[in-house]
């Protein structure tokens, strides 16, 4: 049957996810581009929203809710309205969690998962992109080779959030005994911070998104453990993975493009030219209701993904068609917001200059976060 | 609960309506080259077919919302065809959603089973309907609407059995005199006096009605309320309603032809060797592939604005945004992807062996009837920018 109504408990969480976001991260987010680092103690905060904690089983100590992509996908739109950079900030523990709990064995569940149903926020990541003007998720050069009962990992990735002070990293890697390549010869290793091999880089300097820290990873022969091939002899259901992460990826630019959309059309109405607000002019009145049409695009197609995620069913195909529809809108819109706002687009005193390098840089990344 | 799956009732019928389609479409290239004859009123092969809009009885709560369905089944008639599609006896044109939208329940039963066009446009007056010429006096010894005035465009004209008109109770009352009027064919002094020869959906008649002193009951007035709201009371809005299934409808026609133009084009594609799959990162595909792609997302993007709107209908919430959302995208959707189809298989998809470049002349119209693409996007801004009609014109 097909529904758009959220449930009394989504309308909740998304109300509640709009303020804070609102009043927690939109507050901060200018000073913290400015300076390149996340506000203090934003994390902690963030942390007792739970949003790590409470899908995962009650087993490890979590909150025993059922996994719901759908609600994940809510909850991102609205905090990528705050600020995308401490969005994903905040939520990239769920990437790492997430993963383990969906596909780790019960062993890696018991393992690791305790740790993100602590007081304090855990740091843990997953590392997917790779610097190469050719970088395909589907055809990655990190490899894993076997080598005695486990594996050895050489590669390098780069953008992996929260990597200046993340206790774990999920790498994604191709197995050399996987035919070919594609999302299904994709395959995860969790490596701790002290592996052996293991090169992190300084922060990464990026264009947008300056407040949320990423690094680069350099894996030179790093000898893991069996147990550190997520899934085990199993592996993971890559695509599905895959998906999780564009669907997520969607969902955060619903938000921004939203974000520029609510600041446009205010700033619109207020500024006058030859007798009258701007935005009682076609040209500009017809660049806003081309927002609202495609945040409503954005958004059904974000949710369609996530629904044939929620209900286990294949989402490559949606979760690509809102990964590549929503990118590409969502730096249109960021565009055409900051020439609404013409020069004061381009004063840093407007948040509309930040959206619009956070679009650039948001619309190329796939993984950032999940659902 | 967000939810996009069909229920197995909703597949049943959808496979129902795909089945026929397909033999409507037998017909589509016929009627479109020889635009002077009209589609026969049944074919024989689709006989053994109830119709889908039959099947609507025995619907449950598990299955998706009259409006939503409906528009799904919209979508699949027509990736069938067009204009094959209409035939007598069902309630499938825009007065037939008119009529849902604003009728009495007296009338939606009256009329629900006849084929209903709707007649707005004048010579003088298209986008904006506030200069409606044509009046309706009311003749209170007979107990008659007496209509006189021209139309223009009406979609599916002629073979309609009646039709969803616009005239004015008092012009100097502006929009607000507006009313819709139900009008039978053979109704006195209404005629059909013009039929249009056009770029696309061929098939599908568009006629000019004249009427003269053309009377019809008093009871034929759309909804029943003859009283004139007074200026700036919303009253015209009632008149408007209408197009808040009319407007999806509308989408849904064209968006159900440029399916057919990706399924077509998919099958051209992977038929020669390219791989569609959708695994790889846009660094890994053809450039044929991304592009299909595209056109694929934005596809399903626009269908996705229509159900929405159908989905708010049904829950009983206002739509009016979200009509003319799914209008402004759906318009703008088919005429990309029938043009990039065309493109992506080259001087083939420009060939009348193939229904393609029919269904890119076809789709050209959903943007331009029942509210152009500049008028959904006025009503979208001043919705968003709270503005009036003064504010925003």
């Amino acid at each position: 049957m097909i529904s758009f109504g959220l449930t009394e408990e989504q309308e909740v969480v998304r109300e509640a996810m709009r303020e804070f976001a609102v009043d927690i991260f939109r507050e901060a987010a200018r000073d913290a581009d400015e300076e390149s680092a996340l506000p203090a103690d934003v994390l902690n905060t963030v942390w007792e929203l739970g949003l790590t904690s409470t899908q995962l089983p009650e087993s490890v100590g979590g909150g025993g809710e059922a996994r719901s992509p759908i609600t994940n996908a809510i909850i991102l739109e609205e905090l990528a309205f705050g600020d995308p950079a401490m969005a994903i900030a905040a939520t990239a523990p769920s990437l790492f969690a997430f993963a383990i709990n969906d596909f780790g064995t019960d062993d890696q569940k018991q393992a690791h998962l305790p740790r993100f149903c602590g007081d304090k926020f855990a740091a843990a990541t997953v590392a997917v992109a790779e610097p190469s003007p050719v970088f395909d998720v589907a055809n990655l050069q990190t490899t894993a080779q076997a080598k005695g009962d486990g594996f050895v990992l050489s590669g390098r990735k780069h953008f992996v959030v929260l990597g200046d002070r993340a206790e774990q990293f999920l790498v994604l890697a191709r197995t050399e005994q996987a035919t070919g390549t594609g999302l299904d010869a994709i395959d995860a290793f969790i490596v701790p911070r002290d592996a052996a091999g293991l090169t992190i880089s300084e922060v990464e300097k990026n264009l947008g998104m300056k407040a949320l820290p990423t690094v680069a990873l350099t894996l030179e022969q790093v000898e893991l453990p069996a147990e550190a091939r997520l899934g085990g002899s199993d592996g993971i259901d890559g695509a599905r993975l895959i998906a999780q992460m564009r669907t997520a990826s969607a969902a955060l630019r619903v938000g921004v493009s939203r974000a520029v959309k609510e600041y446009a059309i205010p700033y619109a109405k207020d500024r006058h030219a030859f007798g009258e607000a701007i935005a009682q002019k076609q040209a500009i009145a017809f660049t806003l209701s081309d927002m609202e049409i495609e945040v409503n695009s954005m958004r059904w197609l974000t949710w369609k993904a996530a629904a044939a995620l929620e209900s286990l069913e294949d989402a490559t195909q949606p979760a690509l068609f809102a990964s590549t529809y929503t990118a590409r809108e969502c730096m249109k819109i960021a565009d055409n917001g900051l020439q609404v706002l013409g020069g004061h687009g381009f004063i840093r005193e407007h948040p509309v200059e930040l959206w619009y390098r956070a679009a650039r840089t948001l619309t190329v990344l796939d993984a950032v976060a999940a659902v | 609960m967000i939810d996009f799956n069909l229920s197995d009732n909703d597949k049943k019928m959808l496979d129902y309506v795909r089945t026929e389609a397909l033999v409507a479409r037998k017909y589509a290239r016929y009627y479109d080259e020889n635009e002077a004859e009209f589609p026969p009123e049944a074919l024989d092969e689709a006989d053994d077919y109830p119709g889908a809009w039959s099947m609507m009885a025995g619907r449950t709560s598990e299955d998706s919302g009259q409006s939503v369905i409906g528009m799904l089944i919209t979508m699949a008639e027509n990736w069938g065809d067009y204009s094959v599609r209409m035939r007598k006896g069902r309630g499938v044109g825009l007065g037939n959603a008119a009529l849902g939208a604003s009728g009495t329940e007296e009338q939606r039963t009256k009329w629900g089973g006849l084929l209903l066009s709707m007649a707005i446009t004048e010579p003088g007056c298209g986008s904006d309907p506030s200069l409606v010429q044509t009046t309706a006096v009311l003749d209170e010894e007979t107990n008659e609407w007496v209509l006189n005035g021209e139309k223009i465009f009406v979609t599916t004209g002629c073979r309609s059995d009646g039709v969803v008109m616009w005239a004015t109770l008092d012009r100097s009352a502006g929009r607000a005199g507006i009313k819709s009027f139900l009008v039978e064919k053979g109704a006195p002094g209404f005629q059909v006096s013009h039929k249009e020869k056009k770029l696309g959906i061929r098939a599908d008649d568009t006629a000019t009605y004249v009427f003269t002193d053309c009377r019809i009951p008093r009871e034929n007035l759309l909804g029943g309320k003859e009283e004139i709201p007074k200026a700036g009371s919303g009253g015209f809005r009632g008149v408007m309603k209408t197009f808040n299934m009319t407007r999806p409808m509308t989408a849904a026609f064209g968006l159900g032809m440029s399916k057919a133009s990706l399924d077509f084009t998919r099958e051209q594609l992977e038929g020669a060797g390219i791989d569609l799959s959708y695994g790889a990162d846009v660094h890994g595909l053809s450039a044929a592939a991304a592009k299909f792609q595209s056109l694929e997302a934005l596809q399903e993007a626009a269908e996705l604005t229509v159900l929405h709107a159908a989905y708010l209908s049904d829950q009983g919430e206002p739509n009016n945004l979200e009509a003319s959302i799914s209008k402004a995208k759906g318009g703008s959707a088919v005429r990309t992807i029938t043009q990039g189809c065309i493109e992506l298989l080259g001087p083939m998809g420009a060939s009348r062996e193939h229904l393609l470049e029919k269904w890119f002349r076809d789709v050209r119209i959903t943007d331009i009837y029942e509210g152009t693409g500049q008028i959904q996007n006025l009503i979208i801004a001043r919705t968003i920018l709270e503005y009036d009609r003064s504010q925003l014109s």
